[in-house]
């Protein structure tokens, strides 16, 4: 049995979690608890206080348009939501397992900032934004300005991320591969986002990012402008090499890193010119 | 007939719906919680034990080395490992002290506040440095056993195509679901009880023995959540350390690891690594075969003895060979014991033989497959160690694999975020493993299985337990075909020591093979004890049952005899290493994905003998759960040490098995060749899943992208790397 001496705020609304929030900027908040949980387990965590953001029901769900997703949205909304991008709800049926899909959301992803998050290299790739709020109101950081270190983020102290806004071309050309350590229940080696736009036969537009080579989730420009206006270029992906910093960890190298970056970048362009 | 059926599990429905008890699921009255003080250094003096002042003492017990009234030590094969390090500690994680406090979290916060002060020295982890080296941990050479057995013409003198290899692997954790833990309470006899999870109750009692100095005492097993040998010899020290809270505290003491504690302190399978030179005919037939070997014990003597001896034994594989030099030595190292784990030696043998079967097929050019059938051991051929061999299976499996494998493969899963750009291989291994203990080891052990009727019920005791292989619905099985009576009319005692007879430990694929024979000759005695009481001639349990006059229970009780047919000399290695072998073929058809070097399982096939198999659904179940294990040990499964020498990745997050969604297709194949010293022919099966998988899978991988590999695990970046 897991217990934790510190004190919940169970918010029911998003008034409610901002307010209790705006007192209290050290509470470590609890959405679906995948991370956290662990966390306690290991001794990592050691809250002070705990805000449960799980009963704001306004924070759950997509629209129907699929461009909008609540922070509370859990892996198992997006697999099951008919508007979004395949490559988006592939990507959060690789995260963990079922339980965890059906518990684990796209906000606690966002916000825990690991390096390795499974869902963050597809919300560069797609532009999105985050809608962030607090009680002196509500402010939109591109997910490119968000990461801003090693599990650092721009979120202010008494701010709670509250939605994610999909740009409407998100679904273009999107492309998400995961390199794992198992095929369930596994941490990400590589995780690859990427998406294109392409006129005429030319890429016009070149969205790249990665999770698990660098201390955040990055966008690999240099491949990004070594694709630009031409013909997709499967050798743009030797770039890579100037966009990621990899280190050696207790679940592969940074050699390894290195080398199947660039090799699942260069699978996907070579299936987008063969397209 | 309840031979042959696959009955549900007896205790499969209590474990399916939570009704089973577990040892953490049990709250003695007043129970106390125990924890463990482990070093933290590879090898030091311990130079004092302290409590940090400032914390709150109230109602938490500390027990060192002092407190022990009997012997200092984990009695097992020698006495070298202590219960608590006394003075000087040699691996990281080695027990120095306990605590006990009334809950949980109080008893893990305290050992944060008992404080060691150590004395560093120097410390060795490196097993091939190990013989010989300055720093002595066992003995004066770091050897705790040495093996050598020679068949045929010198070594060096055969003519003909040589080819030379090495092979390593390293440690592969058990990963039993449930970790491990033990309640100890004391009696009102002045004695103590333990109850916890363990294969082998009558180990914990002889350990407990030597530690307290008397033998009022019993050892229980709770239902346990899997074994694979990591609960055979590591529950004694559990057990140990739980009785010593208890004797001082008069209470009840439950002592339960962490899943990380479990990973860093507990027993692995052993790391080695091999060499083999062969010398063979331009046909492939072998004319020579010289193989060593250096097995890392860790730290203490634990089973390693034992597990260097069925590692040397199997170190031809399944093939025939006239000149053979087989040698090893098991090294001392400062890293925790390793110890038992499914296969026990014989799973690393069996890769390095297949790997270098692989190396003489590439050199020869001829195709792995034909290799082995040219050289594949047949009935009356003679094992390394001059043992006549009868029932042999490796042609039946090896055929049956391959019309199997005929069959076109499964269609390929999409897994999300997967890729596309993959190479298809296929790999085939070959094995056998001894089945029951090595030499004479059941004629030293004569294990003894009784037999209770009470009215119509039948109970089997026996210390034999189910750690999730089957005993308790397989053993009723034999009994009630022997007796010729309906299943439900038998059931089993609890495997209390102070209610069951010792039948040896739950080791070794001897259970059902061995002690399940037992069972069978003790249901014979019943049978007979009834004929006698009644005066009745006939078979008919139900006639004789009806003309009892008495209602008084009836006891008999078999022990192992020696009938002779195992002719095997302990100090030469010369005879029948084992009463009978299993065999095994293994094919696995795989995918590696070439940007990744991942590897995807598509199907695997396995053709095994297992004699007969008494309950067909769980024989499957225990070789798809064992070749499962095994190819896990292949690809994913690999312990990480930091410079100490101890495990980094303690973690299910980071000691990677495969799921269910690594899981390939499975295809199993049972093929009968019967036993004759076996209950209803069957042999023992819960290893041999282990042997081959790793070996097919390492052939697959150079199949399908030329990569050779040599070494386990072949993760994806070694795969990637080679490629």
């Amino acid at each position: 049995m897991l217990t934790s001496p510190a004190p919940v705020h169970r918010a029911r609304t998003l008034a409610d979690a901002l307010a209790w929030r705006a007192t209290h900027p050290h509470a470590t908040v609890l959405a679906g608890g995948t991370d956290l949980m662990v966390f306690l387990e290991l001794g990592s965590a050691n809250p002070t206080s705990v805000l449960d953001l799980w009963g704001c029901t306004e924070l759950r769900g997509i629209s129907e348009d699929g461009r909008t997703l609540g922070a509370l949205t859990t892996w198992t909304d997006m697999v099951r939501h008919p508007a979004l991008p395949v490559a988006l709800r592939d990507c959060a049926r690789t995260v963990g397992a079922p339980q965890i899909q059906n518990r684990g959301t796209i906000g606690g992803n966002i916000v825990n900032a690991s390096p390795a998050g499974d869902s963050l290299p597809m919300w560069l790739v797609t532009d999105a934004t985050f809608e962030l709020a607090s009680v002196r109101g509500v402010r939109q950081v591109p997910a490119s300005a968000f990461w801003l270190g090693y599990r650092k983020t721009a979120l202010a102290p008494d701010e709670l991320l509250v939605r994610v806004h999909l740009h409407p071309h998100a679904g273009d050309r999107l492309h998400y591969r995961k390199v794992g350590t198992r095929l369930a229940q596994a941490i990400s080696k590589v995780v690859l986002g990427g998406r294109l736009r392409i006129e005429g036969g030319i890429v016009t537009e070149a969205r790249v990012a990665l999770g698990s080579v660098a201390p955040t989730p990055i966008r690999a420009h240099h491949v990004e402008a070594a694709l630009l206006g031409k013909p997709v270029d499967p050798a743009a992906a030797a770039a890579v090499a100037d966009d990621i910093a990899p280190i050696d960890d207790i679940r592969s190298t940074a050699a390894y890193r290195r080398t199947v970056s660039a090799n699942v970048i260069r699978a996907w362009l070579e299936g987008e010119a063969a397209a | 007939m309840t031979i042959g059926i696959g009955i549900p599990r007896a205790d499969g429905a209590a474990k399916v719906t939570g009704r089973a008890l577990y040892v953490d699921d049990l709250r003695p009255e007043g129970c106390l919680y125990g924890a463990t003080v482990r070093s933290e250094r590879a090898h030091a003096t311990v130079l004092a034990i302290t409590l940090d002042p400032s914390y709150d003492w109230t109602g938490i017990t500390l027990v060192t080395a002092r407190d022990i009234p009997g012997r200092n030590l984990v009695a097992l094969i020698t006495e070298d490992q202590p219960a608590l390090a006394d003075g000087v500690v040699r691996h990281v994680t080695e027990p120095i002290a306990l605590v006990a406090a009334p809950t949980r979290d109080r008893a893990l916060e305290a050992v944060k506040h008992v404080q060691v002060t150590y004395g560093d020295l120097p410390y060795n982890l490196d097993p091939e440095a190990a013989e010989g080296h300055p720093v002595a941990i066992y003995g004066t050479d770091n050897v705790f056993k040495r093996i050598a057995i020679d068949k045929g013409a010198a070594a060096g003198t055969v003519a003909g195509i040589v080819h030379e290899g090495t092979y390593r692997l390293g440690l592969q954790e058990q990963l039993y679901i449930e970790p491990q833990g033990m309640i100890a309470s004391p009696r009102e006899d002045g004695g103590m009880t333990v109850i916890g999870s363990m294969q082998c109750p009558y180990y914990v009692h002889k350990a407990l023995k030597a530690l307290l100095g008397h033998d009022r005492l019993n050892a229980v097993q709770a239902a346990t959540g899997g074994g694979f040998g990591g609960k055979e010899d590591y529950p004694s020290m559990v057990a140990a350390h739980a009785a010593l809270l208890a004797l001082k505290t008069g209470k009840p003491v439950k002592l339960i690891y962490r899943r990380d504690e479990d990973l860093r302190a507990t027993t692995k399978r052993h790391p080695a690594i091999f060499r083999i030179r062969s010398v063979v005919a331009p046909d492939g037939r072998l004319l020579e075969w010289t193989a060593s070997t250096i097995f890392d014990g860790g730290a203490y003597n634990t089973l390693t003895p034992v597990v260097l001896s069925r590692g040397i034994l199997h170190l031809t594989g399944p093939y025939r060979c006239e000149n053979v030099h087989l040698s090893g030595v098991a090294v001392a190292t400062h890293t925790p014991p390793n110890g038992a784990f499914r296969g026990f030696g014989a799973p690393q043998a069996m890769w390095a033989v297949e790997r270098h079967m692989d190396r003489i097929a590439r050199g020869i050019g001829v195709d792995p497959l034909v290799l082995r059938r040219l050289n594949l051991l047949r009935d009356g051929d003679t094992t390394a160690s001059g043992g006549v061999l009868t029932d042999t299976g490796g042609f039946a499996v090896l055929d049956a694999a391959l019309a199997a494998a005929e069959a076109p493969l499964p269609p390929i899963t999409r897994h999300p975020g997967a890729g596309t750009n993959h190479a298809r291989g296929r790999g085939l291994a070959m094995v056998f493993h001894g089945c029951g203990f090595t030499g004479n080891g059941e004629a030293y052990i004569k294990g003894k299985v009784g037999l209770e009727l009470r009215g119509s019920r039948v109970t089997i005791l026996t210390a034999s337990t189910d750690i999730g292989q089957g005993t308790e619905t397989i053993f009723p099985q034999i009994v009630a075909a022997e007796l010729g009576v309906p299943l439900e009319w038998v059931d089993m005692a609890p495997h209390d020591t102070d209610l069951v007879p010792d039948s040896g430990p739950t080791v070794a694929s001897r259970t059902t093979m061995v002690v399940g024979g037992v069972a069978q000759k003790a249901a014979r005695k019943l049978r007979e004890a009834l004929q006698a009481e009644t005066g009745l001639a006939t078979g008919d349990i139900a006639t004789l049952l009806a003309a009892r006059t008495s209602s008084a229970p009836l006891r008999v009780e078999h022990q192992y005899i020696d009938d002779g047919s195992v002719q095997w000399n302990p100090d030469t290695y010369q005879g029948d290493a084992y009463p009978t072998y299993g065999w095994s073929c293994a094919i696995v058809d795989l995918d590696v994905d070439r940007d990744t070097g991942e590897v995807l399982y598509r199907r695997f096939i396995s053709a095994t003998d297992v004699g007969r198999a008494i309950n067909p659904v769980l024989a499957a179940g225990q070789l798809e759960g064992g070749a499962l294990q095994a190819l896990g040990w292949a690809t994913s499964e690999e312990v990480v040490l930091d410079a100490r020498g101890c495990m980094r990745n303690d973690r299910l997050t980071n000691y990677i098995i495969p799921t269910a969604a690594d899981a390939p297709e499975m295809v199993t194949l049972l093929i009968e060749i019967p036993f004759a010293g076996g209950p209803f022919g069957a042999k023992g099966i819960g290893e041999i899943p282990m042997d081959g998988p790793a070996a097919a899978v390492a052939q697959a991988i150079e199949a399908a992208t030329g990569a050779v590999l040599d070494n386990l695990p072949m993760t994806p970046e070694r795969v990637l790397g080679a490629m």
